[in-house]
């Protein structure tokens, strides 16, 4: 059984067709990294699969549970699904420490003192502590998102989807975020969408190309980068090279 | 002045107004709100109807149809129950706007967040929506205080007994018209500058750094540790 199963999934906005036939796996503990240009659906793929904007047409499983029938609880199937922003979106009103222990309080009723101890660990995790008792104005970007990330992951989570987690922070910032994001490979399920392709390189499991909807090409780092099958791969990840420089 | 404490005797009623009519009109105005923006088409409509019939006419007339108005079909109100009615149901209009304006000024995601964690949209709304939304209305709420204090001296027209009915009894009486309205007006001032001021230290107390003020106001008022 795989963790996460994504069966032929597709979604339309009006007459806009962003996802066009999906499918893929995600095994336990397993890094998978989703490519593509902007505008590809790949923020549409994730929304689609934790529900907060269901597909029209197709499957989503998670640990062997269809998740897109209607009649599932999707509170209780969202726990299950740790979500990192690409603009972070911290609950503003809380400190960093109240962000990761309110989900636990709140929706997986944990007491108010055993949830903040085990936020006070995750915060420890992405090397926080120090900032749990700051609000998000006072963080910087890449402390937000490794709050985020902290959140995402008290909740312990049998996947953690990231939407372009290091796109709105700046260039010294990145390496913070992505240093976390390397430590948890292995550790849990990770969906990525990012355009860090060192990042991608070192440490997926497997690379997912997409483009217009439809996955181009899917394969180990090796042979994505090395030795793709595709001409359109290897033009894309040719043109990020020389736009990234190779590692 | 010997009538000093025959004025005095209205103030009471005149607070009693106010904080009831604060309270009432918060609790149903944070409903309406509410019902406005999260309702579903029916009960949205609503709302609004509501908002605008009340926001729409004015509060003495308001007060006319519940003292005067309502008898006609059997149902009597005190002069003071009808004014804490009347005043209630209309504050809730206002506060009910201020307190949307305040809601849809929490950005979209902040909600998205929530039901992210699998919180429910009724928990997201209490646990993230309104703690901000609540900061941030603070100011205008304020206003509202300070309005209803002073609107309250609409209710001498249904013969309710409170600061300006004094005054305007003392005042015939003694025919000292300006002496008397003048202290009178001092005593409401000092009323609205008190309530204001517990309302600014209120707000100053659950200020909380990010929500509802700009950073620059922020970095001027406050020393925050940024980046430590």
């Amino acid at each position: 059984m795989h963790m996460l199963e994504v069966v032929d999934i597709y979604k339309s906005y009006g007459s806009c067709e962003v996802l066009k036939g999906l499918s893929f796996t995600v095994d336990k503990d397993e890094t998978k990294v989703i490519i593509g240009t902007s505008g590809t659906g790949k923020s549409t793929l994730l929304k689609c699969i934790n529900q907060l904007d269901p597909p029209d047409k197709g499957e989503v499983w998670l640990e062997g549970e269809d998740i897109t029938n209607p009649s599932i609880d999707l509170n209780r199937i969202r726990q299950k699904i740790g979500f990192v922003f690409q603009d972070f979106n911290l609950f503003n009103h809380l400190t960093a420490l109240q962000n990761v222990s309110i989900g636990l309080e709140k929706v997986k009723k944990i007491e108010k003192e055993n949830a903040r101890e085990k936020a006070l660990e995750e915060l420890r995790r992405v090397g926080l502590e120090k900032q749990s008792c700051q609000y998000p104005a006072q963080l910087s970007g890449g402390q937000k998102q490794r709050v985020g990330i902290a959140r995402a992951l008290a909740m312990d989570p049998a996947i953690i989807l990231f939407d372009e987690p290091t796109s709105a922070l700046d260039p010294e910032l990145i390496g913070d975020v992505l240093d976390v994001m390397k430590n948890l490979a292995g550790k849990v399920a990770m969906l990525i969408v990012t355009h860090e392709m060192g990042f991608a390189r070192n440490v997926a499991d497997e690379i997912i190309f997409m483009e217009g909807g439809t996955i181009i090409e899917s394969g180990p780092p090796e042979q994505m980068f090395n030795n793709p099958k595709k001409e359109r791969t290897r033009q894309f990840l040719g043109r990020i090279s020389t736009l990234y420089g190779k590692e | 002045m010997r009538s000093l404490p025959e004025l005095l005797e209205g103030v009471p009623i005149t607070l009693l107004l106010t904080f009831c009519a604060i309270s009432a009109g918060f609790a149903l105005g944070l409903l309406l709100a509410l019902g406005r923006v999260y309702g579903k088409k029916g009960i949205s409509y609503s709302c609004i109807a509501y908002l605008e019939i009340f926001r729409g006419t004015p509060l003495l007339v308001q007060l006319f149809i519940i003292y005067y108005g309502l008898p006609n079909i059997g149902i009597i109100f005190s002069p003071l129950l009808a004014a804490l009615l009347g005043l209630s149901l209309n504050s809730a209009a206002y506060q009910a706007e201020y307190l949307r304006g305040s809601i849809q000024a929490i950005p979209a995601n902040q909600m998205i967040a929530g039901r992210t964690l699998g919180m429910t949209r009724f928990q997201s709304i209490r646990t993230i929506i309104l703690p901000q939304a609540l900061r941030i209305s603070i100011p205008a709420w304020s206003n509202e205080l300070i309005y209803l204090l002073k609107y309250t001296s609409i209710v001498v027209y249904i013969q309710v007994r409170d600061l300006t009915f004094q005054a305007k009894d003392i005042a015939a009486q003694s025919s000292r018209y300006l002496e008397t309205f003048l202290v009178v007006a001092l005593i409401y001032l000092l009323f609205t500058i008190l309530f204001s001021e517990i309302v600014d230290r209120v707000e100053k107390r659950v200020r909380i750094p990010g929500v509802g003020l700009s950073p620059r106001i922020v970095k001027r008022n406050m020393k925050i540790p940024f980046k430590t």
